[in-house]
């Protein structure tokens, strides 16, 4: 009796997650207010994170939170008060209603074909990572995909993101000079009360996150996304990166994780091993080394990207 | 017995979120709107975690459910004023009393 009540219980959630979150992406995209679009699009990924939660994985939900919705939503609210003054939202024109069915039939199809096509009981890759556990130097399955076994795709993941910041700031023009800044900032003494509660325990969580990637949920995405909002609070709260800091010590610090990650699975190549291919013995040290660094460049490259802005090398304010 | 007092403050909590609920819905200005918004928020979020955290397995956990009540707190609380602060700039128009708003407009 107990037991079909939480199996009903636990159905019904899953529906109404699944119908929140379609509505909650159709509205996203529907909305011709872009802030209420953006709005809906953090509200979506926070239920997005839950859904993660209810498919029995925590780790892609705490990416989600933190990266999908919050970093992401910040991004997105930061973008579209830069637009503001230049854009005022000219109505979409609209395509033929025929076209636009015919293409949304297509999709819906290919899409059906390919979970219909899925195996219904598929065996997956999760035995083949639980039996090669013992040489992957962590003790929790992610950390040792993301690190360890496809290690490769997250020096590249590394990469892009470290891209990304290049292609922003090749683009952005340079920051104000500090004097202009402090004159259109006026941050409320509210922000500041939290700015100082919360950075300690941010970054708090951030390093715990960190450490505990190699037992548990968590890691240098997580981790770095953590410290990135911390950069973000910092930054809405008027404080800037001190010139002398903004010149080399920052570029050292966005190639940091990418740099080390590079360094590490190059080293162990001089011991007669593959690229990325660590040894047995210290495998956990090194992965921990590589998820430190990485942490580190991830929270300062998703900060810089919310900034948008190379700082300016003026002196400092 | 402990089964029993976590379900009634589990439900107490409910009842704060669903009225908070309405309030977002139905009040008449963001200022009131904010205030049904961070009560649900603040003392239901209560009521959830103090219902939830007798049962807990460990101590630890009950801990944690606590700072997430405190955690929710200060971002409620920062987020409410900040929101009302811009709300205030932009002007956003003060619902006048029901009695008032028949007699002027």
């Amino acid at each position: 009796m107990g037991a079909a009540m939480t199996e009903a219980g636990l159905f019904l959630l899953d529906l109404l997650l699944v119908l929140t979150l379609l509505c909650l992406a159709w509205w996203s995209l529907a909305a011709t207010d872009l802030f209420k679009g953006i709005v809906l699009f953090i509200a979506f990924g926070l239920v997005l994170a839950l859904a993660w939660v209810r498919l029995d994985a925590p780790d892609v939900a705490l990416a989600e939170a933190a990266i999908g919705a919050g970093l992401t939503g910040a991004l997105l609210l930061t973008t579209l008060s830069k637009l503001a003054s230049s854009i005022d939202n000219p109505p979409a024109k609209r395509s033929s209603p025929v076209l636009l069915w015919v293409l949304l039939v297509m999709l819906a199809a290919v899409l059906g074909y390919a979970i219909m096509s899925l195996p219904q009981q598929a065996q997956g890759l999760a035995d083949t990572v639980a039996s090669q556990m013992g040489n992957s130097g962590v003790e929790h399955p992610v950390t040792a995909v993301l690190l360890n076994f496809r290690g490769y795709d997250t020096l590249l993941e590394m990469a892009v993101l470290l891209l990304a910041l290049i292609a922003a700031w090749s683009l952005a023009p340079r920051a104000a000079t500090s004097c202009e800044m402090d004159e259109a900032l006026t941050v409320s003494p509210i922000v500041l009360a939290l700015f100082r509660m919360l950075i300690p325990l941010m970054i708090l969580v951030a390093a715990y996150l960190l450490w505990v990637g190699a037992h548990a949920p968590g890691g240098a995405f997580q981790a770095g996304s953590v410290l990135a909002a911390a950069g973000v609070l910092a930054l809405l709260c008027g404080k800037r990166l001190e010139g002398r800091l903004a010149g080399w010590p920052l570029r050292l610090g966005l190639v940091l994780g990418t740099a080390m990650f590079v360094a590490v699975a190059a080293a162990v190549m001089v011991g007669g091993a593959h690229l990325l291919q660590y040894p047995l013995a210290s495998a956990g040290k090194l992965i921990l080394l590589i998820e430190a660094a990485a942490t580190f460049s991830i929270g300062l490259t998703l900060a810089m990207l919310f900034s948008g802005q190379r700082p300016s090398r003026g002196p400092a304010s | 017995m402990w089964n029993s007092l976590s379900i009634v403050l589990i439900m107490i909590g409910m009842v704060f979120f669903i009225a908070g609920t309405l309030g977002l819905l139905r009040f008449p200005d963001v200022y009131t709107r904010l205030h049904a918004l961070t009560k649900a928020d603040n003392v239901g979020l209560g009521f959830l975690v103090a219902g939830l955290m007798l049962q807990a397995d460990s101590l630890t956990t009950a801990l944690l459910l606590l700072l997430i009540w405190v955690l929710v707190m200060l971002a409620g609380a920062g987020a409410g004023q900040l929101v009302a602060q811009a709300a205030l700039q932009r002007q956003h128009p003060v619902a006048k009393s029901q009695d008032d708003g028949r007699g002027h407009d």
